[in-house]
């Protein structure tokens, strides 16, 4: 689960980690207001939504107008404000048609020295969580990584001991800032020990999947200060944190995304127009693969799961058929857990409350397939069979011509 | 021979007197399994399907000779039942469970890490840095397999997990797999060319489980049943790559391979939470490349899995 900047923020301030002082608005009036309670001189309004690359994204309608805009007046936080609320932002990470917003942050602005990065991910091969830090802040950190690795600093931590005083040491020494500035005190929350020891501790606490701070910024008073946060959450983790379903916002998630997710399948929106419903992860991808190896283009990932039931697949079906860019629609059953009847009794059932509008291609094997193909034939609904892998895709991929 | 388990193997099951572990445990009694007791805290003294049931997994060790575990139990207490098996001297623990918190799994895996290199150290011989979980000598093993997986199956001797039995032939291929149905694609496809099985794994879709591919590499290069290896990978992770470089330095018999999620966008995950494209890492043509450079026999379509295995073996 995402969560907006704002909100990650506010995790951060009650984490013991430095931020600037900021305030949502969802109004220019509101954003005004907030430019004034901050007290100037000036402040960053900064779009909300939660795709990256806001700062260089600029607004559909209105390419002058960029995600983050600088402001020194109160007026021109509430037309920044204006300018941004409602309409769509588009950055590298939301497509072209971009994304709405409807919240701002209102930020005081700092005095920057220097612009660094830190981010918290687990570390797969090590099995553990790492803190990883780069001299390179600001930038975009995957091509920080492919062009010059040697600037990303990383320290693997326990999450029950976390992260250790030596390790903030190694990495302050590669970043070139002290551990503590002021003159060693280490109560300040910009210090670099404090700072990232909360960090750490903020991941395992909420059970997080990534916590990126980018930039970071060392203040000229040599204190750092997350001027951007990013938090994700572990969604099997979530069940630990009530708390956190409040910073839920729905209407930043792909609605079919959504739907699907409430009916426990995993559905991923995609852009080609051949709708796929498959049981298991593994044999849904590959089944992506195969129909665009086939010459077709899939219109979504979709997993049933193993476990599902009738009215779950039915409502697979809805979601499937919902799409307009789906010409045909390829079922990729291979039945373990997931028994064939099921997945025919459902396709039966989608039949009659769905209705079909696009050919379907079945391909049925596993789990009680004779009984299935059984219920199919005398169910009368117009299916085209397929007997193999490659005979479904060339199938579904001629359907669509 | 096989892997991991066979005919002697005595399999517990963790969750036993829930819905699905009941149904799964009476799939793997039918196909023959050495299901000798059931584990539920709070049910001790009851009989399901026919095995006693007890509070903890300590007991069926001690009174029923468990040596193998099989996890059903809800993903919050997943990793509390993992860390019992384990303690409990259990040797193969799989964890069927999906939805593990990652972190849950942090704590596991340092667990293993630790306890791998005990028994290593005990058998005098230098731990493992790649493979934390396996001993380095393939008898006794202590392995986790999981979570989120289907589980192991020696074909007509012993499974253990979710996995269709009826698909499956004895014989001479070692399977292995992050994914569940993708294996049993797989499995089918071999066992309709006539090839057999001689055990097939699930590794388990989540960003951290107990057993690498190269833990598995390691055992079936040892196991003179198993003259083939096919695996299925997908896109995230590195696991592929290091399984690769391993295979080309190891490995001497035929290996054929198939990854999942060429087509799959960046920065969106695939169902499985490890199957996530993430900072340009882990895509489908790396791992590829990183197969065709080890000499493996990849297959380009998921309905080519069962030739391209074919293809290896003939070609060797």
């Amino acid at each position: 689960m995402k969560i907006h900047e704002y909100q990650a923020k506010q995790l951060l301030r009650e984490a013991g980690v430095a931020v600037p002082a900021g305030i949502m608005a969802t109004t220019p009036a509101e954003a005004a207001d907030a430019f004034t309670k901050l007290g100037g001189p000036l402040a960053v309004v900064k779009a909300q939504i939660h795709a990256g690359g806001r700062g260089k994204g600029t607004i559909k309608d209105n390419p002058n107008q960029h995600g983050v805009q600088l402001v020194r007046d109160s007026q021109a936080a509430a037309s920044a404000a204006e300018n941004l609320l409602n309409h769509k932002l588009v950055t590298i990470q939301t497509g072209p048609s971009g994304q709405t917003v409807r919240r701002v942050l209102v930020e005081a602005g700092c005095d920057i020295a220097r612009e660094l990065y830190l981010g918290i991910v687990i570390d797969r091969a090590a099995g553990l969580p790492v803190l990883m830090a780069s001299s390179a802040g600001g930038m975009n950190i995957e091509d920080v990584a492919a062009k010059t690795p040697e600037l990303i600093f990383k320290e693997n931590f326990c999450p029950d001991a976390g992260l250790q005083s030596y390790q903030v040491r190694k990495l302050c020494a590669k970043l070139q800032i002290s551990p503590s500035p002021s003159g060693g005190g280490t109560k300040g929350g910009g210090s670099a020990e404090k700072f990232m020891k909360s960090l750490c501790k903020l991941f395992v606490a909420l059970d997080c999947s990534l916590v990126e701070i980018n930039p970071l910024v060392v203040t000229k008073a040599g204190e750092l200060l997350a001027l951007d946060a990013k938090i994700s959450f572990d969604d099997n983790a979530l069940f630990r944190h009530p708390q956190l379903e409040e910073l839920r916002d729905t209407s930043e998630e792909d609605p079919n995304e959504l739907r699907a997710g409430k009916a426990g399948l995993s559905y991923v929106q995609l852009d080609g127009n051949i709708g796929c419903l498959v049981n298991g992860a593994g044999l849904a991808m590959a089944t992506m693969d195969l129909v665009k190896l086939h010459g077709g283009e899939p219109a979504n990932f979709l997993d049933v799961g193993g476990g599902a039931n009738t009215e779950q697949v039915t409502e697979a079906f809805r979601i499937l058929l919902s799409d307009k860019n789906v010409k045909a629609v390829l079922v990729n059953i291979f039945g373990g857990i997931m028994r064939c009847t099921t997945i025919a009794s459902a396709i039966v059932e989608a039949y009659k409350t769905v209705g079909f509008n696009v050919p379907l291609v079945v391909r049925l094997e596993g789990t009680e397939v004779e009984q299935g193909r059984k219920i199919l034939k005398e169910s009368g609904v117009d299916i085209i069979a397929a007997s193999d892998l490659t005979d479904a895709a060339n199938k579904v991929v001629a359907a669509t011509k | 021979m096989s892997i991991l388990i066979n005919k002697s193997t005595r399999v517990v099951c963790q969750g036993i007197t829930g819905k699905t572990g009941e149904f799964h445990s009476k799939n793997c009694l039918e196909y023959g399994t050495k299901l000798v007791a059931g584990v539920t805290p709070g049910k001790g003294g009851q009989t399901t399907l026919g095995v006693p049931v007890f509070d903890t997994v300590h007991e069926a060790v001690e009174k029923e000779g468990a040596n193998a575990a099989m996890i059903f139990v809800p993903a919050a207490f997943t990793a509390d039942a993992i860390l019992e098996a384990i303690d409990a001297g259990c040797n193969v623990v799989v964890a069927i469970t999906e939805g593990v918190p990652v972190l849950d799994m942090v704590r596991v895996y340092d667990r293993l890490k630790r306890q791998g290199a005990k028994e290593t150290r005990r058998q005098g011989e230098t731990p493992p840095t790649e493979s934390p979980c396996l001993l380095v000598s393939p008898s006794p093993c202590l392995a986790l397999i999981g979570p989120n997986c289907p589980g192991v199956i020696t074909p007509e001797e012993c499974k253990i997990g979710i996995m269709p039995g009826y698909i499956h032939k004895k014989g001479p291929v070692g399977v292995m797999s992050r994914s569940g149905t993708l294996t049993y694609e797989a499995v089918w496809q071999l066992s309709n060319l006539g090839l057999g099985q001689s055990t097939c794994v699930g590794l388990g879709g989540d960003p951290i489980v107990g057993t690498s591919f190269i833990d598995l590499l390691k055992l079936y290069q040892a196991d003179p049943e198993t003259e083939a290896i096919l695996m299925m990978g997908e896109i995230g992770g590195t696991a592929e790559e290091e399984a690769a470089a391993f295979a080309r330095e190891h490995v001497t018999k035929p290996i054929a391979a198939f990854i999942a999620g060429r087509t799959a966008p960046k920065g969106k995950r695939m169902g499985h939470a490890g199957a996530i494209i993430s900072g340009g890492k882990g895509t489908a043509a790396e791992k590829i490349a990183a197969f065709e450079a080890a000499g493996i026999e990849v297959a380009q379509s998921p309905a080519d899995m069962g030739a391209a295995m074919q293809r290896a073996i003939k070609n060797r």
